[in-house]
């Protein structure tokens, strides 16, 4: 039996059954998050996972059963995570969100964590659809596709990566649950990026919008998704294999690295915010899904470090390091005399 | 002319964003530094600059505090109200007004002490600056009244430099306008008897002059709250800013780290889940607002109920429903509060009458919320927490915080099994574990939707039910954790007056004015009801909850808590906005009859 670095094995990383449809996209995501959290060793005891409410926010009860969870309020994931990482800023957090939860009902409270860049992985499983509530359009469907009633869709949609480049985010990726190779180092990366890390994946309803009306069914991704990278991750310690010739490293707090091997052709600039854009832009308008890593800055300070946040955990912090002294309050008290 | 010592009202009209406001403080602060008991209160529109407000001072060496509907001074200094200003003087009392804004006040009875002060002339022989002619204006009524009331100058002069601290310059530029005041009453009013007057007591020794607002702020970094997270919305702006600035005086380590973190969300959907997730993650974690915001909170709200996460929501309640009168005082979000949001919730609320309250509440209030693990409100009002009180200077308290039942990694070294929602127990009260807990018993799923004991979701209606008697049994363990009623029993036991929150600053003189000197008092602290509640109740042949809000809400929850003693159980509302006056309280008292059946 394999065991990782901090000595356990991939079952440990596990969690409860799913209850999701056969074939969801999001059961293929939850196993990539496992495979991740598994290769990268991270102690699950120090995890905190956060999701709204909806079927991907479901989905943090199916890994990692050692770390805390919280399945919270439809759209309240991000003001939850963000007062959870500030009480105990040692917890990785990792929030689960639906394309219902964070552009929706949700909005605000994404576009604002993106604003104050609380460090944490923020992950969108996003179908286009609300699954459980059988089948309504989201914000994220595009405009001319439709519902597996017939219904078209006439509204414009939200894409989610363009706005979080526009909030300031500074890890801004999107992928494919399929896509094991591409997402499994993305998520690796993003669990050692130290602010927000979001990434939008794209993951097929089977029940609601895997028809062929529907731009986000397995046959629509498959046939409109294309690789800006290809993508590795590479751990601190670990050489630089001859692969990753010519490749663009991106390096991560930790030390460690995420290799993007430029495809197609795509020569575009993970550095720059408007060459993102461009791609996201264009991608669109030729109605394709583009997935890799759009954008990424490690300038970006973080809110625990604007805030100026103790070293220590605020929920670690004895009574005598929060409450000031006897002289102190009758000196307030003069104040006032 | 009788001579009034130590006993009177002010009122001064001014336009709000007009610099008035530190004077009106200098000149209430003046009065206390005499040894005179004072109150002070703002009324003032909901707007920045440009709109009439008016601050109303009342000393009284008796030390009743309340509102007066008529003052005995009226300084008119706005344009738009001078003409009618005088209808908040009493007859008889004293009109100054500015006869600088070439405005003359409409038709005068004649039963009015009047002066016409030209405030923009002075106000040259104190400086040629435009910008500063505007604040020192209000600096020159505070000579003239001091000078009227025959306050030495050199207690003005103290007040200013206590007021700016380390500003030499500023106070110098403010003394020389009370000056200038106080020359023109010598040198063209010495021949007018004044019908009040200031004489130094030593009244106020050892008090403090402040506002709940402040007093909370200051309560909760004394409670070691280390989290906040709000949104603006008046009346409990100032609250969330002081505890910022009081942390950041005395939470920042010598190098600079916050043992603290304030967040101002983007609305009070986020606040209150910041609340939530750092309450959850072990921090006594709290949020400001009023009543629109706990309209927002209520869903967040449910869900610590139910997922049973502490925090302390601090409401200063204002004029309802809807945006009402964000500037004028209520105590209208009783049952908002007990059972916020949907299903069957019901949560612990905290009354306090006084800023020394405000202050200690702020601990009371985050024990029992971990202890109960459970979302506490404070339910402050507008005249509390945003007007001036005197009150005893706060005590620092040697008594640890009640963090409740957690069980550390040390705790579970010894334990074989940890089931988050198990009533091991017997008093409904669950253990909890922190997340980050190193130990392979800690890790347990937090939800709002059904959950079994060992927190796993459940749709089983046996365990369901068996939830909602738990979290029953808890609420009756949480009767025994708040704080008793104070009671002044009366001679006879024929009436009661209940009464809670700023209610209490008017008491005292209300029953002075009701003549009732054999009437039973109790001020209700906390909700849900301790038992000394209903057995006063039960003692008494009736009894009369005063309240600041139009359905008696207060009076419901009595009621239906104690269905056996509803019958005797009347109510008195006040609901136009103003803080209570003791003379129109007691009319309605003296006016209600004798209800006994």
């Amino acid at each position: 039996m394999s065991i990782n670095e901090i000595g356990l094995d991939r079952k440990s990383y596990m969690g409860g059954k799913s209850t999701l449809c056969s074939g969801c996209g999001h059961d293929s995501i939850t196993n990539h998050l496992i495979s991740a959290f598994y290769k990268s060793s991270i102690n699950p005891h120090k995890v905190a996972k956060l999701s709204g409410i909806g079927c991907s926010s479901k989905t943090p009860t199916y890994f990692m059963s050692q770390s805390a969870g919280f399945n919270s309020l439809h759209g309240r994931m991000a003001p939850l995570a963000t007062g959870a990482k500030m009480a105990n800023r040692e917890l990785k957090v990792v929030g689960i969100s639906g394309d219902g939860d964070s552009a929706s009902i949700g909005l605000g409270g994404f576009c604002h964590l993106l604003r104050r860049n609380v460090p944490m992985v923020y992950i969108v499983e996003n179908n286009g659809v609300y699954g459980l509530t059988k089948g309504q359009f989201s914000a994220t469907a595009d405009q001319g596709s439709s519902r597996k009633t017939g219904e078209i869709n006439t509204y414009s949609s939200i894409d989610l990566c363009s706005l979080a480049i526009e909030m300031g985010c500074g890890f801004v990726a999107r992928s494919f649950s399929g896509d094991a190779k591409q997402l499994v180092p993305l998520l690796r990366a993003a669990m050692e990026y130290e602010g927000t890390a979001f990434i939008d994946i794209i993951s097929p309803c089977v029940t609601f919008a895997n028809h062929p009306g529907s731009t986000k069914s397995y046959d629509a991704v498959k046939e409109r998704k294309f690789q800006l990278q290809s993508l590795g991750f590479i751990e601190p310690k670990e050489e630089i294999s001859v692969d990753y010739e010519g490749s663009t490293l991106v390096e991560l707090h930790d030390g460690s690295k995420l290799a993007l091997t430029k495809l197609d052709g795509h020569n575009h600039n993970v550095h720059d915010p408007q060459d993102a854009m461009r791609v996201l832009i264009e991608a669109r308008q030729q109605n394709e899904f583009a997935t890799g890593l759009f954008y990424f800055d490690k300038g970006l300070t973080n809110l625990i470090q604007d805030e100026r946040l103790a070293h220590r955990p605020l929920c670690d912090l004895q009574e005598e390091e929060l409450k000031p002294t006897k002289e102190q309050l009758e000196g307030v008290m003069e104040r006032f005399a | 002319m009788s001579q009034s010592v130590n006993d009177f009202s002010v009122t001064i009209a001014t336009v709000n964003g007009s610099g008035s406001q530190s004077a009106n403080n200098i000149l209430m602060r003046t009065i206390f530094k005499m040894g005179v008991p004072v109150s002070g209160k703002n009324l003032f529109p909901s707007n920045i600059a440009g709109l009439p407000t008016w601050f109303s001072i009342r000393a009284c060496q008796k030390g009743y505090v309340g509102r007066k509907p008529f003052s005995d001074i009226v300084i008119a200094m706005n344009k738009e109200t001078l003409v009618t200003d005088f209808s908040y003087l009493r007859e008889g009392g004293l009109f100054i007004y500015n006869s600088g804004l070439k405005i003359e006040p409409s038709e005068l009875p004649q039963n009015y002490d009047i002066l016409a002060i030209d405030f923009n002339e002075l106000c040259k022989e104190v400086t040629t600056s435009i910008q500063l002619k505007k604040l020192l204006v209000n600096m020159i009524y505070v000579g003239v009244l001091t000078e009227i009331l025959n306050i030495p100058e050199e207690v003005v002069a103290q007040t200013i430099e206590h007021q700016f601290k380390g500003k030499e310059s500023v106070y110098e530029i403010n003394k020389k306008a009370v000056h200038v005041g106080r020359n023109y009453v010598k040198e063209n009013l010495n021949e007018k008897s004044w019908s009040f007057k200031v004489e130094k007591r030593d009244l106020t020794q050892d008090k403090i002059l402040i506002d709940g607002n402040t007093s909370g702020a200051l309560g909760f970094v004394y409670a070691g709250c280390s989290f906040a997270s709000w949104y603006p919305i008046t009346p409990s702006s100032s609250l969330a800013e002081s505890f910022e600035e009081f942390c950041n005086q005395m939470r920042v380590t010598s190098d600079g780290q916050k043992h603290f973190s304030m967040i101002q969300a983007e609305d009070e959907l986020s606040a209150i889940s910041m609340v939530a997730g750092a309450g959850w993650a072990g921090s006594r974690a709290m949020t400001t607002t009023s009543g629109p915001g706990i309209s927002l909170m209520s869903e967040a709200i449910g869900l610590m109920y139910f997922a049973e996460i502490p925090g302390v929501i601090w409401d200063v309640q204002r004029m309802g429903p809807s945006t009402g009168l964000p500037t004028r005082t209520s105590q209208g979000d009783i049952l908002a509060a007990a059972r916020c949001s949907h299903g069957d919730t019901q949560h612990p609320l905290f009354f306090p009458s006084t800023p020394k309250e405000c202050f200690e509440f702020a601990n009371l209030a985050f024990d029992l919320s971990e202890k109960a693990q459970t979302p506490v409100f404070v339910l402050s009002d507008l005249d509390l927490g945003m007007n001036f009180w005197m009150s005893d200077r706060f005590e620092y308290s040697d008594k640890p915080f009640e963090r409740g039942k957690v069980l550390r990694k040390e705790d579970l070294e010894k334990i074989q099994k940890f089931a988050r929602y198990a009533d091991v127990d017997g008093d409904g009260i669950p253990y909890r574990t922190l997340p980050g807990t190193e130990h392979d018993l800690a890790a347990y799923f937090t939800r709002g939707t059904g959950h079994t004991p060992e927190a796993k979701y459940s749709e089983d209606p046996v365990n369901y039910q068996d939830l909602m008697n738990r979290l029953d049994k808890k609420w009756e363990t949480i009767k025994a954790m708040v704080p008793a009623p104070v009671i002044k029993e009366g001679k006879s036991n024929k009436k009661g007056y209940v009464y809670f929150g700023s209610t209490d600053l008017i008491v005292e003189e209300l029953v002075h004015l009701t003549g009732e000197a054999d009437v039973s008092l109790m001020r209700l602290k906390a909700y849900p009801f301790h038992q000394d509640v209903k057995k006063f109740i039960a003692d008494h042949d009736e009894v009369v909850v005063i309240e600041q809000n139009q359905q008696g809400q207060m009076t419901e929850l009595l009621r239906g808590e104690f269905p056996q003693l509803a019958q005797k159980i009347f109510c008195e509302t006040n609901c136009d906005g103003m803080p209570l006056s003791p003379e129109l309280v007691a009319e309605k008292l003296k006016n209600r009859g004798n209800y006994v059946h």
